[in-house]
């Protein structure tokens, strides 16, 4: 037994939980950021879909992974100017508008795939982006083995996530964006313009969320398969209600949903007495849980999903 | 109509012929409104009358279909709020414009923050707010959360954040509405000493004593129309209550003296807890005889909403007993209480009131749908259900068609139609919760004489209302209930207006020989908790 411990809580395990937790963690700040402006975004798994092939394809065609990763963040702000055509413009239900989106990406990634490269379910292999390993960090023991070397994208993510929190707790555009998920009609009545901020905030998610796409095509691997984002999305979301529509709150949700995936993979490589589908289980499971616990406690802005300015005949203001 | 004389000072906001309509409903007409430069200028009119729409277009919230605005003489256009600021016009509005879980500073500096190195310097917004509080004794925590603040402190925020943009002209969307008495007074003082400093005012209300006591003119608006601008000196509220209704209105209901009969409502010692699992109610005893109208008195928020719904059977107590008509419901939930012979009439009738989008067939029968007449072996039967709705139209004076959904009814219509059905099977014992709040004085007339009506027949009523006056005028007695708790209660004869309000806000007056007595000890003062604010 003492054995299987050592295999599953190795510090590798932690590195890979690091590894895999960044594209939720960067799609549950993004989910942070529009919920926080009053736009429901159930359309993160589109967005990753969305930068993960984008990021292949630029890469693919130049043979610069960076120019890849540009591309992601273009494709992503793209879809995110699309859920607020949706989402404001049009008035759709958010997530109605979301599930669209995800659809529509899964559809349109899924044939593009074939178009570009014919149909085998996956690109071919292209330049992946590199490994940084960070002098003084990679040589202190254990941490250096955890933070040492990884994708460029990784430390972005753990700068990301208080660099957003300073961003929407401590300056202007912050605050606006959180009276707008609060009240709209207050935001509107201080001279706010809170379809704009909506508008700017929702590309600004995009594109974060695309950057997880581009991790996880160009950062864990070095193609592009169909259907690669399997879902994360829709963990993102949860990361992000149980963080409590915080950006440092999303990213330590992301690193224990991160950290269940890597010990299921660490159960799987063991010999062990349950079917493997049960074993893959876990790390949704533990989302359930968690969400059916957190869900209670946690107050989501007061405005999220409603329309603004409301429909005529609504009510008076 | 009468225009006022041309005074020594020039308009500061000329409007003209403005006109707005929302579908089928014009709410501004064609408005004229001149408001002179430094002046406090009332603008009086019904409920639906307009005012906040004409206020909101002057304010860019919504555009105006036709019309002109000129500002210090100059025509303008004023699309957002954000014009309408430049242009130094404030807003303070009816349903405050504040973020619960902000703190004041944050909400204050909203849209115009101070920065230092990018990020938002909240030691320069504390003084800022600190400075501007002081200068018109508007205190504020600027650290506090909204959320923890009264209705009053709310206000005072709202003010300050209008004075922190630097406006000259402050519009004032009835701000009296949810204040006690002294918070008046206070909201007055601070007015006048705006109007000192040369500010404009533009206060809305719908309540004369208000318009007397300290405008400097006047204009009244009926159905969207300009009906007419007058010096308040020149005017009597006689004059002005006919201009705003169109017709002489009795500004009293006759409430014929009556015996009360037996104790048909009764509560002993009943608490609750609200949905976050604060107490709210605590120790709550009281009971309403037949024939008799027991008002309830308070700031909103003390627990009168609670009030309503564990008697109403929507909230569950805690401790303590209910009895209606004698006997404690067996079944919990409204259907119990509604079989014992209770009427409810909900404080919000669009959340609780009515199931707006279906038509008033449907909104006529509520609560009594599944019974015969109205429904055999599980099918609504149409016939009856339209003729029993039908009726109720006719004898309640409602315009609207069967077949419309209600939420196409005006709010006076929409709220005779839950008073109709309420009413419409005898009932012993009636909750009656804001009954006529938000709507016309011609429905106002209406309500409060069927409810009079009922009281003759031997109904118990137990009335819970914000408006003093509805309180005054109908209630055999009153209790004041203060953070869960009643804390005063008499014949509804012996209290002033100004005690009603230091018992409102938690205070006893020391009045000797007042005949209203303090509740007695069984009730005790609850502790003082953080969020507690007298
Ligand atoms: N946003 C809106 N949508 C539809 N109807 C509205 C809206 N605002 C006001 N109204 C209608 O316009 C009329 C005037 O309303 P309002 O200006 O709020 O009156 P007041 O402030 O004088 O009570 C009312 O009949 C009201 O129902
Ligand atoms: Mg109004």
């Amino acid at each position: 037994m003492s054995d299987a411990w050592e295999v599953i809580f190795q510090i590798n395990t932690l590195t890979a939980a690091l590894r895999l937790a960044t594209p939720i963690a960067l799609a549950a700040m993004a989910g942070t950021l529009s919920e926080r402006a009053g736009v429901i975004n159930i359309g993160l798994e589109g967005k990753l879909l969305a930068g993960a092939f984008a990021a292949v394809y630029v890469t693919y065609v130049t043979g610069a992974p960076w120019l890849g990763v540009l591309a992601a963040m273009a494709a992503g702000m793209l879809v995110g100017l699309l859920l607020g055509l949706f989402a404001i413009r049009l008035r759709a239900d958010h997530v109605v508008a979301g599930v669209g989106i995800n659809i529509l990406l899964l559809g349109l990634t899924t044939w593009l795939l074939q178009v570009v490269w014919g149909g085998r379910g996956t690109s071919p292999a292209v330049t992946s982006l590199p490994r940084w390993s960070i002098p003084v960090l990679r040589d202190i023991p254990v941490v250096g083995e955890l933070l040492g070397s990884h994708s460029p994208l990784v430390y972005f993510t753990l700068l990301a996530a208080p660099a957003l929190w300073l961003v929407l707790f401590r300056t202007p555009a912050g605050l606006r964006v959180r009276l707008i998920g609060e009240h709209p009609e207050a935001a509107d009545t201080v001279g706010i313009a809170v379809n704009r901020t909506q508008y700017l905030t929702l590309m600004a998610a995009g594109a974060l969320a695309a950057l997880g796409g581009a991790q996880l095509s160009l950062g864990d691997l070095a193609w592009f398969s169909q259907n690669m984002s399997a879902g994360r999305g829709y963990m993102a979301l949860a990361a992000n209600v149980f963080g409590q529509w915080n950006p440092v709150g999303s990213l330590l949700a992301a690193l224990l949903f991160a950290l269940t995936d890597a010990v299921q993979m660490r159960i799987q490589t063991l010999p062990n007495p349950w079917p493997a589908e049960l074993v893959q289980m876990l790390p949704y499971l533990l989302t359930i849980l968690v969400l059916s616990g957190a869900v209670r406690r946690s107050r989501p802005p007061a405005a999220l999903g409603r329309h603004y300015p409301p429909d005529h005949g609504a009510g008076a203001l | 109509m009468a225009v006022a004389s041309p005074d020594l000072h020039p308009p500061i906001v000329e409007l003209i012929g403005i006109r707005k309509r929302f579908g089928p409903v014009v709410a501004n007409d064609g408005v004229d409104l001149a408001v002179l430069r430094g002046e406090i200028h009332c603008l009086l009119g019904e409920n639906g009358a307009g005012k906040s729409t004409l206020m909101k277009i002057l304010y860019g919230l919504y555009p105006p279909d036709g019309g002109e605005i000129r500002v210090r003489g100059q025509k303008v256009h004023i699309r957002s709020p954000r014009d309408a600021m430049a242009l130094g016009i404030g807003m303070v509005h009816q349903h405050f414009m504040l973020v619960d879980r902000l703190t004041v500073a944050e909400n204050l500096i909203a849209g115009q923050e101070p920065v230092r190195n990018g990020l938002l310097d909240l030691r320069r917004a504390r003084q800022a707010i600190r400075e501007m509080a002081d200068r018109y004794g508007l205190r504020v925590d600027p650290d506090a959360r909204v959320q923890d603040l009264s209705v009053g402190e709310q206000q005072r925020v709202e003010i300050l954040k209008a004075l922190m943009r630097n406006v000259d002209i402050l519009i004032l969307d009835e701000p009296t509405a949810v204040l006690t008495p002294q918070e008046v007074d206070e909201l007055f003082r601070v007015m006048l000493q705006l109007k000192a400093d040369g500010k404009t005012l533009i206060f809305i209300t719908h309540k004369l004593r208000e318009t007397m006591a300290f405008s400097d003119r006047v204009t009244v608006l009926r159905n969207g129309r300009h009906v007419g601008t007058w010096r308040t000196a020149d005017t009597s509220p006689e004059q002005l209550a006919e201009m705003m209704v169109g017709r002489q209105v009795t500004l009293r209901v006759a409430r014929p003296h009556r015996l009360p009969g037996d104790v048909l409502l009764e509560l002993d010692r009943v608490s609750a807890i609200d949905d976050r699992g604060q107490p709210r109610l605590r120790d709550v005893t009281l009971s309403v005889r037949s024939g008799e109208i027991l008002g309830i008195a308070g700031v909103e928020g003390n627990g009168q909403l609670e009030l309503e719904e564990v008697i109403a059977g929507l909230r569950p107590i805690s401790s303590g007993r209910i009895r209606i008509n004698g006997q404690e419901p067996r079944q919990p939930g409204p259907r119990g209480r509604r079989a014992l012979g209770l009427a409810h009439i909900p404080s919000d009738r669009l959340r609780r009131g009515l199931a707006a989008p279906l038509p008033v067939t449907r909104n006529g029968i509520l609560g009594r749908h599944w019974q015969p007449p109205f429904a055999r072996r599980g099918v609504l039967r149409e016939p009856a259900i339209r003729s029993h709705v039908g009726q109720l139209l006719a004898e309640f004076q409602i315009r609207g068609r069967l077949d419309a959904p209600a939420s196409t009814l005006s709010g006076g219509n929409q709220q005779k139609l839950v008073v109709a059905r309420e009413l419409a099977h005898g009932p012993r014992v009636i909750l009656a919760c804001q009954p006529t709040r938000g709507v016309d004085v011609g429905a106002i007339e209406h309500i409060h004489s069927r409810l009079l009506e009922m009281r003759a027949a031997g109904a118990a009523i137990l009335l819970i209302s914000a408006d003093l006056d509805e309180l005054l005028a109908l209630s055999d007695r009153l209790v004041v209930m203060y953070e869960g708790t009643i804390v005063a209660e008499g014949p509804a004869d012996r209290f002033t207006r100004k005690e009603l309000g230091l018992w409102m806000a938690g205070q006893r007056p020391d009045r000797a020989g007042s005949l209203a007595q303090a509740a007695p000890d069984r009730h005790p003062a609850p502790p003082k908790e953080g969020a507690a604010h007298a």
